[in-house]
């Protein structure tokens, strides 16, 4: 194998890597503030792109046009889903709420099947995006060249938020404890809203950048990114927005490496992921960048 | 807000079980005597539901022009067994055990109609596929029969194409691992082609996908190095379109050869300029009609549908048509006279051809080449059965 193949490879696993980090951080995110896994966020994301499509090709808007109003709507939707599924079981126990977010998964899945149809839809990818760009022996699509530029900048305007407003340090009050923000007047709700905000705004963009890379649309197109996506948050250590982004990389690169020096296992691609887990939670259960968290007695 | 939130979606979900309950059940009840059911077991949901939809609109059209037979009228059932094995054989339980039907068309995808076939076996419902071309579907059941080709057949056909048309000396493969159609071409394919060439290394290289994988640029980077002459990759159209998207993007430009789930609208929609050129074999072309029946049958569906047919359809349509023949025959409406009735059908005109059954209820018929042509499936040649 030259170089040159190997360079591909590695420029396929980042671009795929990317996209797992942009669903990965919304993961994450609302887990670090309510510790609830968001099983919804998968279908949020397939929501996303396909409000984009809509918007495209429905009522003719120019691309940026549609992927802003998609965004926006995303994060309506999103918003809307907490406060429906999640927000009335805010005193309940940790399993109740997960319960509701499968239920709430199901619920999307199904009615967005009868809504927006079983048949594949193809996501029209705006010229600038479908580009092939040459160099040497490599050629990529101008999105896959994007995708890692847009998660980076993304995460870095995540980190400045959390770390460095006034929002952020509310967030990071109540994902420490809950009570006490509550205590030190904190509206805890808007905190959790916004929360989900960010995290389905995020689950927009990486369903847009998704149909542009891989242009097929279905209702069901959520489960397996939104299941592979949870891991890698889990693997970065969830919780931290950085080793989500982590995460993701590694997930994608493994998945197309694997793929890639050993063919015969491409059947066991979806699996890798799930390997991967559980070597890390036997390994380092608090993920690569997780830290240890005494429990509260 | 909150409980308007609410409310909304529970509204919805009642809606969707609303909707969804009707794809399930009969749409009208009426007295069992004077109703036959046909079950109709395709995917309407999931990635291969353009594939089900295809051949309901034949099965449905045909319903349309024949409703009626022993004086009694004909009832279609839908069953969705949603693109998956396991709802496959959920959806096989459903027609045979809680509608109780007389016999079952379907379904588009060999996977499903192999799960489900050990089910209609055991009830001895007969079931006829339109499309499923795997020879495993009726292999070994005697109440599965079909109005195609098989794959032993359709893998032979593109192998000499290869071989013969495109002068291919070394073919790569790419094969939806999960998928028994797959898989089976596959394995006809390169039987065939190492036969033409006369050696093992004619197949240079062989990769896989799963079913619903999106990324396939791994595969395709390793086989752009083996700079093969063509590629084989059967399977279904989504992934297809994206295989041959991504193939070009990566800069290989060999043509792509592959089989008869390629014919789909999505095909081209997903693949646009990048699946020019593509070439697969299929069953059925609008442009040579070959019975009286198939001259019926497009005038009937360019009015109703204002379009061309996709080959499925007019199979979907045949399938109908046998089950009807056979039960004016048989002048019973009990599965098993029923089914000994379809085994017997010989030189019978449907839209797609004449329908003979071999003895394991396979159709003997002619294959169809179809190249994709400024965004658009073109009818190239016809390969005749070998008998």
């Amino acid at each position: 194998m030259g170089s040159q193949v190997f360079l591909q490879h590695l420029a396929n696993g980042i671009s795929l890597g990317s996209l797992y980090a942009l669903l990965a951080i919304g993961y994450t995110m609302v887990y670090g503030i309510l510790r609830l896994i968001n099983f919804a966020h998968g279908d949020i994301f397939m929501f996303g792109t396909y409000m984009a499509y809509y918007a495209i090709t429905s009522f003719m808007l120019p691309w940026w046009l549609s992927f802003i109003l998609a965004i926006l709507l995303t994060v309506i939707f999103g918003v809307m889903v907490e406060r429906s599924a999640y927000k009335p079981l805010r005193n309940s126990p940790r399993i109740s709420v997960m319960i509701s977010a499968i239920g709430a998964s199901f619920l999307i899945e199904n009615v967005a099947i009868v809504v927006f149809g079983g048949r594949p839809k193809t996501f029209p990818v705006p010229e600038m995006f479908a580009k092939v760009l040459s160099l040497g022996e490599v050629s990529i699509v101008s999105v896959t060249l994007y995708t890692p530029v847009i998660t980076l900048l993304l995460l870095a305007l995540l980190l400045y938020v959390v770390n460095k407003t006034k929002t952020g340090m509310a967030m990071r009050a109540v994902s420490k404890d809950y009570e006490a923000a509550r205590l030190m007047g904190i509206d805890v709700n808007r905190i959790i809203s916004f929360t989900f905000a960010m995290g389905s705004g995020l689950a927009a963009v990486g369903g847009i950048m998704w149909g542009m890379k891989y242009p097929t649309l279905l209702p069901l197109m959520g489960m397996m990114p939104g299941l592979k996506c949870f891991i890698a948050a889990v693997v970065g250590g969830i919780g931290d927005i950085r080793g989500a982004v982590l995460g993701g990389f590694i997930l994608g690169l493994s998945e197309i490496m694997i793929i890639a020096f050993f063919p015969a296992l491409t059947g066991y691609r979806d699996a890798i992921a799930f390997v991967l887990l559980i070597v890390i939670l036997l390994v380092k259960p608090t993920g690569l960048m997780g830290q240890n968290l005494t429990e509260k007695v | 807000m909150k409980k308007h939130v609410a409310l909304l979606l529970v509204f919805m979900l009642g809606l969707a079980t609303l909707l969804t309950g009707c794809g399930g059940t009969t749409e009208q009840a009426s007295e069992e005597s004077d109703v036959i059911k046909i079950g109709i077991f395709e995917p309407m949901t999931g990635a291969n539901a353009a594939g089900g939809e295809m051949e309901v609109e034949g099965i449905k059209l045909a319903n349309e022009l024949y409703p009626e037979v022993l004086g009694k009228k004909v009832e279609l059932v839908i069953a969705d067994n949603k693109s998956d094995k396991v709802e496959a054989a959920n959806a096989a339980t459903m027609l045979v055990d809680k509608e109780k039907v007389s016999a079952v068309i379907g379904s588009w995808g060999s996977s499903f109609s192999i799960a489900a076939g050990p089910i209609f076996k055991d009830a001895g419902i007969p079931a006829v596929g339109a499309s499923c071309t795997n020879p495993l579907v009726t292999m070994g059941n005697e109440y599965y029969s079909r109005v195609c080709f098989i794959d032993s057949f359709q893998g032979t056909v593109m192998a000499n194409y290869a071989y013969n048309e495109l002068g291919a000396k070394r073919v790569a493969i790419i094969q939806e691992i999960s998928s028994d159609y797959s898989v089976g071409l596959v394995k006809y394919f390169e039987e065939a082609f190492v036969g033409f060439t006369g050696s093992e290394d004619s197949i240079i290289g062989k990769a896989s996908y799963n079913t619903g994988d999106q990324d396939f640029t791994a595969q395709l980077t390793n086989i752009k190095e083996l700079n093969p002459d063509a590629i084989f990759a059967p399977g279904n159209y989504t992934e297809g379109a994206l295989l041959v998207k991504q193939a070009r993007e990566l800069g290989i430009d060999v043509p792509f050869i592959a089989t008869d789930t390629w014919e789909a609208p999505e095909f081209l929609e997903i693949g646009g300029e990048s699946v020019e050129g593509a070439v697969f074999s299929t069953f059925f072309t609008t442009e040579v009609p070959i019975t009286d029946e198939s001259e019926k049958f497009l005038k009937a569906y360019r009015e109703k549908y204002d379009k061309e047919p996709a080959s499925v359809t007019a199979l979907g349509y045949d399938a109908y048509l046998v089950i009807l023949n056979a039960i004016e025959q048989s002048g019973s409406t009990d599965p098993a006279e029923i089914n000994k009735f379809i085994s017997q059908t010989k030189d019978f005109e449907g839209a797609a051809g004449m329908i003979s059954l071999d003895p394991n209820g396979d159709a003997i018929k002619s294959a169809v080449i179809k190249e994709v042509k400024d965004g658009e499936f073109k009818y190239l040649t016809v390969v005749e059965p070998i008998q």
